[in-house]
């Protein structure tokens, strides 16, 4: 049921993957100084974990991102068909995350994360067809 | 380095896919009933926040973020969002079978390889070490 030309459809799939990205990043970052929501959940109790999360600036930052990905994805929905935008934009996020995670989070993406994102990639290709 | 995943976390990942592929489904079933959004009449998407489709999508998702951050909080970035990959498969199934969406062999083949590469994150330790201070984060 795709109503848009091939172009646009990838322009709006990117949008939807760039916004995913700085959201994931964020809202990343912000976990990791949180800490484990389990144990501040089982020691403060479930308003205790809320309050350590909406009170985090850069969880808001994160959300604020992830608000604009979904209105994006709202839009893009009602003209591609949601088994295309669905898949490539996570894909497209995945691959964009684990570069972002490494620069930015500093996480370890060792080789066996890079040949995922290779395989990640191949998939985006084919469902592009 | 956490290397293992207790019950718990197993199954705040498999909420995380489940959550996640219900949720886009709902949310395309109900803007499929909406009609096209355009940028010249960007109040029908007031009007999708009416739809009981687009709510209960909305309702899945904001239950796909809870999961999401609880898993965020013990666990790599790179390693949430390929481990919960799955759930494109939930979606290809649920786009066919349900919304009559067409999948073509190159579209299955695409999503096989994406659930294959995610594969070799699943097996892998779930939070590496990274000591890294605050003030250096993002």
């Amino acid at each position: 049921m795709t109503h848009v030309g091939r172009l646009e459809t990838w322009i709006l799939i990117c949008m939807i993957a760039g916004m995913a990205i700085a959201g994931d990043v964020l809202t990343a970052g912000a976990m990791r100084r949180i800490g484990d929501l389990d144990e501040i959940r089982a020691r403060s109790g479930l308003a205790g974990a809320i309050k350590a999360v909406a009170g985090n600036g850069m969880f808001l930052l994160g959300v604020l991102a992830m608000a604009l990905n979904f209105f994006t994805l709202l839009f893009t929905v009602s003209k591609v068909d949601v088994s295309l935008a669905a898949p490539a934009s996570a894909s497209l996020t995945f691959i964009g995350n684990a570069a972002a995670a490494k620069v930015f989070l500093r996480e370890n993406v060792d080789r066996r994360r890079w040949i995922a994102v290779l395989f990640v990639f191949a998939g985006v290709m084919l469902l592009r067809r | 380095m956490k290397r293992n995943l207790s019950l718990h976390q197993y199954l705040i990942l498999l909420t995380v896919m489940l959550t996640a592929s219900f949720g886009d489904a709902l949310l395309a079933h109900g803007m499929k009933q909406v009609g096209p959004v355009s940028l010249d009449h960007l109040e029908r998407l007031m009007v999708a926040m009416t739809n009981l489709w687009v709510i209960s999508g909305i309702v899945l998702l904001i239950g796909f973020f809870a999961s999401y951050l609880t898993a965020l909080s013990w666990a790599d970035l790179t390693f949430v969002l390929p481990a919960t990959s799955f759930s494109y498969v939930i979606i290809a199934l649920l786009s066919h079978f349900w919304l009559h969406e067409h999948i073509s062999l190159d579209r299955w083949l695409g999503i096989l390889l994406i659930v294959c590469g995610v594969g070799f994150v699943a097996n892998g330790p779930p939070l590496t070490e990274h000591v890294v201070p605050e003030s250096e984060i993002v």
